[in-house]
């Protein structure tokens, strides 16, 4: 049975859908990343797993209890998780305080508070601030208060919104690196939002892509990312190269997509007829100076609009009739001698394409 | 001016000399009025975090309604008083008319408007972050308002301290229904008023410096807590 499951789930605000039909099955265990655009629903839904707000339909299980069954037993499933707001609050009180609060509401006794208060204060790095006043703590460290409170209580369930959208850059890997921490001592669920992809396929172990109020794939990090559902998540997941088209020929599953002015070969199921999009990711495309013999199906001879260095790797736009994205090593890019006005030929195999539906959901 | 040079030094004698009836008189006033507003404060600090919690059809309008009734006036709720407690009113029985405990009463209906409204506004005042996060917590409802009521702390002692003022400083409920009986229901508002009309400049003058020191002792207070909060 799933730690936490929604069924139907559906938000309004203002008449405006903010929530569409969320079904989501989070295990125990489990690190659940949902990744979207800023504005996609990703904080309205972790508030209604939260159960801080109600939802305008549909239901949300714990353990397979509906949570709607009375106040009693959402304050008892209330307390079984923890959340931490995207801009957390603190109250006005000492940095301790802020973090005894939980146990306090949950009967705790005082030894034991201190304890555990201590403890976590410790693992987060704020054990020299016991004593100060929480509103007088940095942005970074206001995170960190608000992440040892969630944790003091051993929640079952921890709910992440944005931990480190606000930081700056060394109190964001500080943060990353207490997650990661959390996730080797404890053996704590989480869910997490984020619209930092490389984020969520750092930290977790299955990831959803929400756009407009919807969950349109869920999946591995490796799977959302090699194989997006339709084009909005490919969009979403920094797929580079989206080639739009048309199948004209479909045989033993091979397909011949018409881009407008050239042709690309493709593995697909989809018949002729078929409006798709080409994803062709920027590391499987080969560049090469000369028409070389090649089990590359397509083969393009192109010119380079850019070369961008980005350390050991090199990224290569190519002006092919479509635009091209290629990610090479440095290396072969100077020994190549690659530079922008540079006639070259891209090529890249039928197998490396992911196709994709248009329209499709 | 020199009868009011001749007063106000005299008035400064009593004060200064700590003449019993001023004292006693001053030792009322406060008693009368710190118990009306702790009262008042008791019933009207959870209230008023009750009506701001609580969605019901119509508490718009309750709140204009409790913000009209900052200035009600004195006399009005002396009156109101007056016809219930008085032997022929409903709460007649009771004896109360005439008593510390009538005026007590007047007062905490007097001030029950400010301390709701100036609670409601102070806990509104308190960012929702801090509600979502002490319910994500595991706070339950009553843990909550504690949690909101404590963030607000400074604004709520500050309503409490507005209504002590009021309480203090008010005329008509005492006169209408303490009667004003020297020894018993005697505070300085009512003292003031009758020194006056007798002649009595200086009792009237130092019972007034009195007043106002107590009202600058509030105000001082006030600022410290506005400046903390």
């Amino acid at each position: 049975m799933p730690l936490i499951e929604t069924v139907d789930l559906c938000q309004i605000f203002d008449k405006k859908d903010i929530l569409k039909n969320i079904n989501l099955k989070v295990e125990q265990g489990e690190v659940f990343a949902l990744i979207g655009p800023t504005g996609a629903g990703k904080t309205t839904l972790l508030r209604l797993l939260n159960l801080l707000d109600t939802p305008a339909s549909g239901k949300i299980f714990i353990d397979g209890t509906d949570t709607n069954a009375s106040t009693k037993i959402r304050l008892a499933m209330r307390r079984r998780m923890a959340i931490v707001l995207q801009k957390p609050a603190v109250f006005n009180m000492s940095v301790y305080d802020n973090v005894a609060c939980g146990l306090k509401w949950r009967g705790t006794e005082t030894g034991e508070i201190h304890e555990k208060v201590t403890n976590i204060l410790a693992m987060v790095g704020l054990n020299t601030e016991i004593n100060r006043k929480a509103r007088t703590l940095s942005g970074g460290e206001t995170q960190r208060v608000a992440i040892a409170r969630a944790l003091a209580i051993e929640p079952e369930l921890l709910l992440l919104d944005e931990p480190t959208a606000n930081l700056d850059p060394t109190s964001a890997s500080r943060v990353e690196e207490l997650i990661t921490g959390i996730l080797q001592r404890f053996d704590t669920t989480i869910i997490m939002t984020t619209h930092d992809m490389s984020q969520g396929q750092r930290l977790a172990d299955r990831i959803g892509v929400m756009v407009d109020g919807e969950i349109l794939q869920t999946g591995s990090s490796n799977d959302v990312f090699t194989a997006p559902r339709n084009r909005e998540v490919a969009d979403f997941v920094g797929v580079e190269n989206i080639i739009d088209g048309k199948i004209t020929t479909s045989e033993d599953r091979v397909v011949t997509i018409d881009t407008g002015n050239n042709t690309i070969e493709a593995i697909s199921e989809y018949p002729s007829e078929t409006g798709v999009s080409a994803c062709i990711r920027p590391e499987d495309v080969t560049v090469a100076l000369s028409k070389q013999s090649t089990s590359a199906r397509n083969l393009f001879n192109g010119e380079i609009t850019r070369v961008i260095s980005m350390g050991a790797l090199s990224r290569v736009e190519l002006d092919c009739g479509f635009p091209l994205v290629a990610l090479i090593t440095s290396r072969s890019a100077q020994e190549l001698d690659l530079k922008k006005g540079s006639r070259v030929y891209a090529s890249f195999k039928a197998t490396g394409i992911h196709v994709i539906r248009k329209g499709g959901k | 001016m020199t009868e009011l040079w001749n007063g106000f030094t005299k008035a400064i004698e009593l004060i200064v000399s700590l003449d019993p009836e001023v004292i006693e008189i001053a030792g009322r006033s406060l008693r009368i009025s710190l118990t009306s507003s702790l009262l008042a404060s008791l019933i009207c600090i959870p209230l008023g975090s009750l009506i701001y919690f609580r969605r019901f059809p119509g508490k718009r309008a309750l709140i204009s309604l409790i913000q009209t009734f900052y200035s009600i006036p004195t006399v009005a709720v002396g009156l109101f008083v007056f016809v219930f407690l008085s032997r022929a009113g409903p709460l007649g029985g009771l004896g109360l008319l005439f008593t510390p405990t009538a005026i007590i009463i007047g007062q905490m209906i007097l001030i029950t408007p400010i301390l709701l409204g100036l609670t409601i506004s102070a806990v509104s005042g308190v960012e929702r972050g801090i509600l979502d996060t002490a319910y994500s917590l595991g706070a339950s409802n009553i843990q909550v308002a504690i949690v909101v009521l404590r963030e607000a702390r400074f604004a709520v002692v500050a309503a409490v301290i507005m209504g002590f003022g009021r309480a203090l400083s008010e005329v008509g409920i005492s006169l209408m229904v303490g009667g004003n009986i020297r020894g018993f229901t005697r505070v300085i508002t009512t003292a003031i008023s009758l020194e006056t009309s007798k002649g009595d400049i200086e009792l009237s003058l130092a019972l007034g410096i009195i007043l106002i020191l107590i009202a600058l002792v509030i105000n001082v207070l006030l600022n410290r807590l506005q400046q903390r909060s």
